[in-house]
């Protein structure tokens, strides 16, 4: 075993240790304060088989139905949308790649301002047909057309362009931002906060049929994609000079693309956006552990499924008294100074 | 043998190149000389499989290098850049090391981490090697990409030859790494490679190159060996300058001396 492949293997346990044990506090706190660590240990040791003590209903039902899937689904979109934030920031070679650029998100977010604002009225027949289902599948599908769009768009001979795709996607964003802010205009006031809270994220519309929902697209997307790190690393050093090691790279961004839209729309169809998580979560790995994609692409979705975990702790301590606070002002509250202060600290030592 | 078939390029109504035709000979440094525009660096991107030529083919080891299948062609052709950004911050030896990943089976064997020690040594740079990329002088990173190319046809392949194009290899380095990078061309020339070089120093062309292309306007306006090439008609012609060969006492070679051209 040479020395990259130890530290690889102990970054990723670390990490792996470090998620279980927020999961087993994520799911040890909530209002119903009779259901702690103990309980829900207990809970899960019976499903597994692995206990035949009797439990009472209701703390079955707290720990199965409000406490795991809120957990798991923290899990999930934690992990897809900072591994998406890494395969993104590699592909473009920039580390301020999200995955805002290539559209998923301001797709994702038209279809939903769509809905809930013109569910009532114009689009009742569709979201009458389609229930519950209709924001997350309108998101998924606003995310994936616009993706779709400028990854077109921006392809020369059947090449896509990267520089031209960065600039095609901040106008087509800025499009969305339009239509976005015309549907926000139109809508009531009950609608208007329907839309905010969307936007600013929640783990609290979980049930395991969108938990499931998510994993069925992401999951597979999250064990293909670290197939392309050594690939992400030769294209480190510029598509050319991928290109004479070998690489096969319109094929490596084609898939890139295609991978990370899926898992960024599946989860932002669930949860709304949560931002800041696809942009930071690399970017610590990278500092901590460095760029290597073998470790970086693993070591993200981690990173990404514990701090969601963190935040979301967070949100529902911070509320007090309230129901909670949205998730995605807790990702950028706390997110972006520790961000701030590892940056600072990288720049004193000169790696900039 | 890499061979170049009535080559064009154009790009929108701009002919670049017209009419190329040779070949580079395996165990000879070429030197592609020429002004700026002259279309040097589109002739080696063709060769690199980069660009594809409007018409005429590039042939190598018997077949279009289109046809190649692009991991194999890999392991045999390797090309310097002319800029060497890095977009992440790799230590020097991993960015070494992704010379070798065109010959992975998986990960990384003993034999590829000894290739890769090998050429760190080979570019004095062991020092440097755990040193982040981004931290080096333009020069030092400059040998490191010679290093990772070189890593990458570090040996013989099972059959045929390998090629090396190095675009503008001596930009940036010191007179001492400029020529240590032309013995390492040539040193790999020696041992069977097909090595194409773009320079603008005629002296160092005279030094260390064998054969010689000369581009103007996109055409061929000279090949052959690098001594008759070089002739003081051409150079003054080609690169709008005075020229003078004087013999060197003990050198086959002659030194060519440049000074600007009188206004007429």
């Amino acid at each position: 075993m040479n020395s990259f492949t130890q530290k690889r293997w102990l970054v990723l346990t670390a990490l792996a240790v470090t998620v279980l044990v927020l999961a087993l506090i994520s799911a040890s706190y909530g209002p119903y304060d009779k259901v702690r660590a103990g309980e829900v240990l207990q809970v899960l040791a019976q499903k597994t088989g692995l206990s035949h003590a009797t439990i009472d209903e209701t703390t079955t039902n707290v720990v199965m139905d409000l406490r795991l899937p809120r957990v798991a689904l923290a899990i999930l979109a934690g992990a897809a949308l900072a591994m998406a934030g890494a395969a993104l920031q590699g592909l473009f070679r920039n580390p301020l790649a999200d995955p805002a650029l290539i559209g998923v998100s301001s797709g994702a977010a038209l279809g939903a301002v769509v809905v809930i604002v013109l569910g009532g009225t114009v689009l009742h027949g569709v979201v009458d047909v389609l229930g519950v289902f209709a924001l997350p599948l309108a998101a998924l599908g606003g995310g994936v057309a616009v993706t779709f769009l400028i990854y077109n768009l921006a392809k020369i001979e059947g090449r896509t362009h990267v520089a031209l795709m960065l600039l095609t996607g901040l106008a087509i964003n800025a499009l969305a931002g339009s239509a976005i802010g015309l549907m926000v205009y139109l809508a009531t006031d009950e609608q208007l906060r329907a839309w905010t809270f969307w936007s600013l994220g929640s783990l609290s519309k979980a049930g395991w049929r969108e938990i499931g929902a998510v994993a069925v697209l992401a999951v597979p997307a999250m064990i293909v994609l670290p197939n392309f790190a050594r690939p992400l690393n030769a294209l480190t050093l510029g598509e050319a000079e991928a290109h004479h090691l070998g690489v096969p790279v319109q094929h490596v961004k084609r898939w890139l693309i295609f991978l990370s839209a899926s898992m960024v729309g599946a989860t932002v169809a669930v949860c709304g956006t949560i931002g800041f998580l696809g942009l930071a979560a690399p970017h610590l790995v990278r500092l901590a552990f460095g760029p290597d994609h073998r470790l970086l692409l693993p070591a993200s979705a981690l990173l990404g499924a514990a701090l969601l975990l963190l935040a979301d702790i967070a949100a529902r301590a911070g509320a007090a008294g309230f129901d909670e606070l949205p998730i995605g002002v807790i990702t950028a509250l706390v997110g972006a100074p520790v961000f701030l202060a590892l940056l600072l600290r990288a720049r004193k030592k000169g790696e900039f | 043998m890499l061979t170049a078939y009535q080559l064009s390029f154009s790009r929108g109504n701009r002919l670049i190149l017209d009419g190329i035709e040779g070949s580079l000979r395996p165990g000879r440094v070429t030197a592609m000389l020429g002004s700026n525009g002259a279309g040097k660096s589109t002739l080696l991107k063709l060769f690199a499989g980069e660009l594809t030529p409007n018409n005429g083919s590039i042939e190598f080891g018997g077949k279009s290098i289109s046809q190649w299948d692009s991991r194999e062609l890999a392991q045999r052709r390797a090309v310097l850049p002319q800029e060497s950004h890095l977009a992440f911050a790799f230590p020097v030896r991993e960015v070494v090391m992704m010379g070798r990943f065109p010959h992975l089976q998986g990960s990384e064997a003993p034999h590829d981490r000894e290739i890769g020690d090998a050429a760190l040594h080979k570019l004095e740079l062991a020092a440097l090697a755990d040193r982040p990329y981004p931290t080096l002088s333009g020069g030092e990173k400059q040998r490191v990409q010679l290093a990772r190319v070189l890593a990458q046809i570090w040996e013989p392949p099972a059959s045929g030859h390998r090629y090396l194009l190095l675009d503008e290899p001596t930009a940036g380095l010191d007179l001492a790494h400029q020529h240590a990078t032309l013995q390492a061309a040539q040193e790999w020339a020696r041992a069977g490679a097909v090595v194409l070089a773009v320079l603008h120093d005629l002296n160092l062309a005279m030094t260390y190159a064998d054969d010689a292309w000369v581009l103007e306007n996109g055409r061929l306006a000279a090949t052959g060996p690098v001594e008759e090439v070089l002739q003081a008609p051409l150079i003054e012609r080609v690169f709008q300058v005075q020229a003078e060969l004087l013999p060197r006492p003990g050198h086959a070679r002659p030194v060519i001396l440049i000074e600007p051209r009188l206004s007429k």
